[in-house]
């Protein structure tokens, strides 16, 4: 992970090269600013459908598909958001449970098993980590017609269980990270712990885990995506209107309000906010857990 | 070999053996959460899967064992499902190589070294993190056949533009561009850390002797890559035999079936009209399809990807 990791320091700050400009370079400089604009016309013009959500949220109705589209604040329908937080705090609720509960059971269960398979020896590690390799290649689709009837089976239909209880459980992209975050911490770090008499599971939370922070953040930030945007399990899993999440919370209310564009993308925008301020927060973690994942195992 | 192994353990004290036994006892009781987990939600639903699809099973009633009937009947008597099988090929075909080439010329912009690129990738990443819900929405309104924002943008130049969600031979590149649009932020931080991880010396010396940055670009910067590309290649391929949401918020598969994909359909047959075993032969069928094509790549690679 380290070496592919972004070393997000220079470029991410934009100032690879600070020195001052020779005078013979002045032209090269022209032909920068005028890349710059295009770089950020380009980033812009790929922000139109999200800054179009966010400008026809707060549109008049008889306006909202205007072409080109008016400015948004220059008669802000507050009321589109109003009537979104009347219909919605259930669907955000059960968002949010959900998301605390994967975020915290997954970051449990994926920084022990990776911890397991980065540090520890014990017999049958590799044919383990072999089989956990495996499920991750496996299509979810295969898991999730027997997962359906095990759920019937034993009353789970229709609660936020089955959208918690097996992701927690299976986090295999979080011990990917997590492991690999274990195996870059320098060897013989546990050892003094160890001289000291503490026991394993000590070291491991009292030591080690703290050294993992950015894998633990990049997890959790991948879990909360995931948990956050589901579509598929709350659609197999629930049945009641008012014990949808956000994304499907969000699908009703279009059959509510299908000839209001206003404020259904007041809607839209508030289920889209929450994971924006994480990513902005969180953008490092991320970055080094997109470009972790893929290489070198 | 077995006198010698007998002779090894004799040699091990007993407080080692103790503690070895200790350690994998640590091991297991680090994992069992995990090992829990697979076991109940993966491994036995594999298993359950298998048999699943070769039975008639409503997921009520007790399944009837039918044989390969399930298969059969995909393959030879179920139109709709040949159908699904082509669209869901044609948005692969369509689709993969956009997002990979968009996300490739996306990584070179963003490596350049000018201020505006954190702000590009920022942006580029956006749309990776919206809900598929959201996404739907407002590329609805943006492909809307009268007032939709393309069509009276059209409209500016005198063109009619088709009804793309709702023109059969148009849905599926409407989805296409939505699926580029959302799904590029990740293929192209893949590619980024590749361009960063190529040593700029290599550069150095290819400028040195002449080389314009065309030729860099196709010499040094593409051959380099190709182990990036390949990874971005093949995962993108994968996601798109399975895409669902999309087609679940833009289309509903429609209009007829024209839009619809292979697991859009599988959930269909599965949770709306209730034939499981149906469904899980459908499922297994996907697996065998996306196995083999992936191991045709994996072959594949060995005449374009370049490793050092």
């Amino acid at each position: 992970m380290t070496d592919l990791a972004i070393d997000d320091r220079p470029v991410l700050a934009g100032g690879g090269d600070r020195q001052l400009p020779a005078p013979g370079k002045r032209k090269f400089q022209g032909r920068r600013i005028i890349l710059m604009i295009f770089l950020i016309l380009l980033a812009l013009s790929f922000l139109t459908p999200a800054l179009w959500m966010l400008n026809a949220s707060l549109r008049p109705e008889e306006h909202v598909m205007d072409f080109p589209p008016g400015f948004a604040l220059s008669h802000p329908q507050w009321g589109n958001y109003a009537t979104v937080l009347r219909n919605m705090p259930v669907y955000f609720l059960n968002s949010v449970k959900l998301a605390v509960l994967n975020v915290v059971g997954g970051l449990i269960v994926s920084s022990l098993a990776g911890y397991a398979f980065a540090r520890l020896t014990w017999k049958g590690r590799d044919a383990l980590f072999g089989i956990v390799l495996v499920t991750a290649i496996v299509p979810n689709i295969i898991y999730l017609l027997p997962q359906y009837i095990l759920f019937q089976k034993i009353g789970w239909i229709d609660t936020l269980f089955p959208l918690w209880v097996p992701r927690v459980l299976t986090p295999v992209f979080g011990t990917f990270l997590m492991r690999q975050a274990f195996k870059s911490l320098p060897a013989g770090l546990e050892e003094a712990a160890q001289v000291d008499g503490a026991s394993t599971f000590r070291t491991f939370l009292t030591i080690m885990v703290p050294q993992t922070k950015p894998a633990l953040a990049a997890v959790a930030m991948f879990t909360f995506l995931d948990s956050w945007n589901d579509l598929f399990g709350p659609l197999i899993f629930l049945t009641s209107p008012e014990k949808q999440t956000l994304p499907i919370g969000l699908a009703q209310f279009q059959n509510e309000f299908y000839t209001q564009v206003g404020p259904l993308m007041a809607g839209a925008t508030v289920t889209v906010i929450p994971v924006f301020v994480v990513f902005l927060l969180a953008q490092r973690y991320f970055i080094q857990g997109v470009t972790g994942s893929g290489f070198k195992g | 070999m077995a006198i010698h192994s007998a002779v090894r353990r004799a040699e091990v004290p007993p407080e080692v053996r103790r503690n070895r036994r200790r350690r994998t006892l640590e091991g297991w009781l680090f994992a069992l959460p995990l090992v829990f987990g697979i076991v109940a939600f993966q491994a036995a639903p594999i298993v359950v899967s298998m048999y699943t699809s070769f039975t008639r099973w409503d997921g009520f009633n007790s399944p009837r064992l039918v044989g390969g009937r399930n298969y059969v009947d995909l393959i030879v008597n179920d139109p709709i499902f040949l159908q699904v099988v082509r669209n869901t090929i044609v948005f692969t075909v369509l689709g993969v190589p956009a997002t990979v080439v968009l996300a490739l010329v996306l990584a070179l912009l963003g490596n350049l070294k000018v201020p505006g690129t954190a702000f590009l990738r920022m942006a580029f990443f956006t749309p990776y993190v919206m809900n598929v819900v959201a996404i739907g929405f407002v590329w609805y309104y943006i492909f809307g056949p009268t007032d939709g924002l393309i069509n009276q943008f059209l409209r500016n130049f005198d063109i009619h533009g088709p009804a793309w969600l709702a023109d059969s031979s148009w849905v599926i590149p409407a989805v296409v561009v939505v699926s580029a649009w959302q799904g590029v932020g990740y293929p192209m931080m893949i590619l980024l850390a590749g361009l960063q991880g190529i040593p700029e010396e290599m550069y150095e010396a290819a400028r040195i002797d002449g080389a314009s940055a065309w030729s860099r670009l196709w010499r040094i910067t593409l051959p380099l890559l190709t182990p990036q590309i390949f990874f971005v290649t093949i995962s993108q391929f994968i996601a798109s035999f399975q895409v669902f949401g999309l087609i679940y918020v833009l289309t509903k598969g429609g209009p007829g079936y024209s839009s619809s994909v292979y697991i859009f359909y599988l959930w269909q047959v599965a949770f709306q009209q209730g034939k499981f075993g149906y469904a899980a032969a459908m499922a297994w069928l996907i697996v065998a399809l996306i196995a083999v094509l992936t191991w045709v790549q994996w072959k594949l690679q060995k005449k374009w990807v370049f490793y050092d």
